[in-house]
């Protein structure tokens, strides 16, 4: 299918690109898949018309948006992709897993094809916990807790959600959760080129949000929080804007502040500390700047010691999880960048590399076991971690007076 | 009674402002110079040598500055700061603070005993060598420093700090000539003048706002500035070039490896609106092709790369020098770098070779960044006391940009040099020499005014 390029080349203001090459430089998938970000700008530019059946390697893309983030002329070369995309997904010629997942958020609200009435499925063992939440929603609450659709259905991501709920309880907040009205955010759809879709989600979602009056939002995925921060319009019940939160920000906060304490330790029986290294989601860390908070609460875990891949915060390697990755291969499956990245967290001797992103949690633990690395090396997320201390709540005697 | 003759303020005693107040001194009018730092010089004093005819930056500034020194029409003001501007009728009223030395301008005879005795010896960041080596608390910023007189800085001074300096003054005991004074205090002197030139050059970018260069996290990675430092014979090095490293305590310094494989990356920040700089630095591209022929030079071996995104090659004798340095077997590829990572020993710059059109990844072991000429922090104070405009890239405002290139909003004062906009030497110069004969013409008109 040919795509007359003038317009579009205009839209997203492709003439303000002077060719030099810093997107494709850093661009992760392009050291592996045909995708070259800097030349398809070009031949937007120069050509008037984009054979787009050719273009497979569109689907590679990530949405890191480390070249929207290095770009020094402010061209968002990862929104052509986007746009590219959009227009196969209206011309019918997408993947057929990539529509699978459309149709599945579409129908159920969730990419997983899960039913929607089992959204609360993540709940289990906690389920007066959820209750109560739920009611908190209906009846007006200052913390909404939007699960997201992962840590809801993903057997191995749900722990992470419950995990969270605890350390709420523990803070003692007023929480509230959706249950099993709540939607996919819409994050992946839009970065799938499903505008369409994207626009109603927003519409729903913004209209269900704004509805229980919150002051501010907390998710578990750094997805669902960048698209409400940055692309949704959320307001509490005072019409003032959401607070948009990422847990790992909460929780920082809550434990520099002493709302948060820990009665466990992480470090072995002989007192050695527990090793972690942290690897920077690009959506909570390129795309919005949030690298401390994490590391925060790493350091706050008693018994544990934080480590540093050499590539981390601006630099930290995508997992290629992200931009509706999840649910297509990519035209190179053998040379994975989890693989590459769990082999750097392996190569720091960490005993865990912990995550703050429910997509970087399955593709670095996959990789992991791939790579034969799980033996050495365990994948968790921060919020398992932050779990592990949380509940013993036995005070050594010896520390009392 | 003779009327005092019409006079000229120049702040900021680097090329520019030296430039131009020989210029104005010669023409048998009075200058007060008046710089920051304990030295004048500024930046071109920090340089090795000079495109693009090589000549070694000190060897053609040094006569300058003692000129400016010994012009007995030049009244040399250094560490001290213009505290204040008042119209006054057609000119104006000045407070010049000098800052205390703790050091007795007069009789301090430049010998050094003081430095060496000092307890504080090779333990203070040197600003003048960017970092890139230490000083003592009691300092002259460089050998060639005009005034050849010594400093106290009292950010690091113990006694001044922290009142107590062991049981003796070191460098006290040290000095032969007791011009050390812990009792002298800044001294405010009030000037009259009829004519300012501003000229207080320019600042670095920091390298920190380009995390993706790794720059602060890799020892091997440094700025240009940084660079010149290191070639430079009076620099630390004696201007070999040497791999940096972090040691034990984390701090950088030279390992006895050289660079095996080099690459420069341009327009660090510059061109780039996205980092708050959309305009160029106008010397980095000229400079790097001097820092690769530098290397090739020391490091006859080294493989050099440098990543560009355009070639600006503008100036008199500048395309040729490209072209020399381009035969000196210096890799030009075009593609501005996106990321710095270690890899074992090596560093690896990550780039698409655009022309090649595919990523590349080159190994490095030393990285130098042509980091974007900026404003000099302090820009906005200055404008607010002197009433100056700014254009929207942070630089004070020429009255015309191709009319009017030294004026500025304020009549009789005027802008010289990179305080103004990015420039080479020979532009700032030229640029000096028209800040002084502008800056004439208002100081001659006084002259000549009727008295009331």
């Amino acid at each position: 299918m040919a795509l007359k390029t003038a317009k579009m080349a205009e839209q997203l203001e492709l003439f303000g690109c002077i060719q030099c090459g810093k997107c494709t430089g850093g661009c992760p998938v392009a050291r592996k898949t045909t995708l070259n970000i800097r030349d398809l700008i070009y031949h937007m530019l120069v050509d008037s018309d984009m054979d787009l059946d050719v273009h497979e390697d569109l689907w590679d893309c990530t949405a890191c948006f480390t070249c929207v983030e290095r770009c020094p002329k402010d061209v968002q070369p990862a929104e052509l992709v986007i746009a590219l995309r959009g227009e196969l997904v209206e011309g019918g010629r997408i993947p057929e897993t990539i529509g699978t997942a459309l149709m599945s958020i579409f129908r159920q609200g969730n990419p997983s094809s899960m039913a929607r009435q089992d959204r609360d499925l993540w709940a289990e063992g906690i389920e007066d916990s959820l209750e109560q939440a739920k009611q908190a929603a209906q009846e007006g609450c200052d913390l909404l807790y939007f699960v997201g659709c992962i840590p809801s259905y993903d057997t191995r991501v749900q722990p992470v959600a419950r995990a969270l709920m605890r350390a709420f309880e523990k803070a003692d907040l007023d929480v509230g959760v959706l249950g099993t009205d709540e939607t996919c955010c819409g994050n992946e759809v839009r970065r799938m080129g499903e505008v369409g879709l994207f626009e109603m989600l927003v519409e729903e979602n913004g209209e269900i949000l704004r509805s229980v009056g919150a002051r501010r939002i907390v998710s578990t995925s750094p997805h669902c929080f960048n698209t409400f921060r940055n692309e949704y319009d959320l307001a509490d019940a005072d019409g003032d804007p959401m607070e948009i939160l990422h847990y790992t920000q909460l929780l920082a906060r809550l434990i520099e502040e002493g709302e948060l304490t820990f009665g466990g330790s992480l470090a072995a029986e002989d007192g050695e500390k527990k090793l972690i290294t942290y690897h920077d989601p690009c959506f909570l860390g390129k795309q919005n700047q949030i690298f401390d908070e994490p590391r925060a609460i790493i350091e706050a875990l008693p018994g544990a010691e934080l480590v540093e891949m050499d590539r981390n915060r601006e630099r930290s390697l995508c997992c290629e999880g992200g931009g509706g990755r999840m649910w297509v291969e990519g035209t190179n499956l053998e040379e994975r960048l989890a693989f590459q990245r769990v082999q750097e967290a392996a190569d720091t001797g960490a005993d865990v590399l912990a995550v703050a992103c429910p997509f970087c949690l399955l593709t670095l633990e996959d990789a992991v076991k791939v790579q034969g690395l799980d033996e050495q090396l365990q994948v968790m997320d921060i919020m398992e971690l932050v779990d592990l201390v949380l509940e013993e709540d036995v005070s050594n005697p010896a520390d009392e007076e | 009674m003779e009327r005092q003759k019409p006079a000229a303020l120049i702040i900021g005693a680097g090329i520019a402002g030296i430039q131009a107040a020989l210029d104005i001194a010669d023409a048998g009018f009075p200058v007060y110079l008046v710089e920051r730092e304990p030295s004048i010089g500024g930046r071109m004093a920090q340089l090795d040598k000079t495109f693009p005819t090589l000549d070694c930056s000190s060897c053609i500034l040094t006569p300058k500055m003692v000129d400016a020194d010994q012009h007995p029409n030049i009244n040399l003001m250094t560490y001290s700061e213009v505290d204040s501007v008042e119209r006054d009728g057609g000119g104006f009223h000045v407070r010049v603070r000098k800052k205390a030395r703790y050091v007795d301008a007069d009789t301090c005879k430049g010998c050094g005993d003081c430095a060496e005795a000092c307890r504080m010896k090779d333990r203070i960041s040197s600003d003048f060598d960017e970092g890139i080596a230490n000083r003592s608390a009691i300092y002259v910023p460089f050998p060639q420093a005009v005034p050849l007189v010594y400093t106290i800085d009292p950010q690091s001074c113990l006694y001044l700090t922290r009142g107590v300096c062991g049981r003796t003054f070191k460098c006290k005991d040290a000095c032969p000539a007791d011009a050390i004074d812990f009792e002298q205090e800044d001294e405010v002197v009030e000037l009259d003048v009829q004519a300012i030139i501003v000229a207080t050059g320019f600042d670095l970018i920091d390298p920190h706002t380009k995390p993706e260069y790794g720059y602060g996290v890799y020892p091997e990675v440094m700025t240009a500035i940084e660079f010149e430092r290191l070639s430079d014979a009076s620099g630390p090095s004696k201007g070999e070039v040497f791999v940096p490293e972090k040691d034990r305590r984390g701090n950088v310094v030279m390992s006895d490896r050289k660079p095996e494989d080099v690459v420069f990356i341009k327009c660090v920040g510059s061109r780039d609106p996205h980092t708050g700089v959309p305009y160029c630095s106008r010397v980095c591209c000229m400079y790097t092709a001097k820092h690769a022929h530098l290397i090739r030079e020391k490091v006859p071996d080294a493989n050099i790369t440098v990543f560009y995104m355009d070639v600006r090659a503008f100036g008199k004798g500048y395309e040729e020098f490209y072209d020399r340095v381009r035969h000196e077997r210096v890799n030009y590829r075009r593609g501005e770098p996106s990321e710095v990572y270690r890899q074992g020993d090596k560093l690896v710059v990550l780039a698409e070779d655009t022309t090649l059109g595919e990523p590349v990844e080159v190994e490095a072991d030393l990285v130098v960044l042509a980091t974007a000429v900026v404003p000099r922090m302090d820009v906005p104070q200055v404008a607010e006391a002197l009433g100056l405009d700014r254009s929207p890239d942070g630089f004070f405002q020429e009255a015309d940009l191709k009319l009017r290139p030294v004026d500025t909003n304020v009549d009789n004062i005027f802008v010289a040099g990179c305080c103004q906009s990015p420039k080479d030497i020979p532009d700032t110069v030229a640029q000096a020499k028209a800040a002084a004969s502008s800056a004439l013409r208002a100081l001659v008109r006084a002259r000549e005014a009727v008295p009331a």
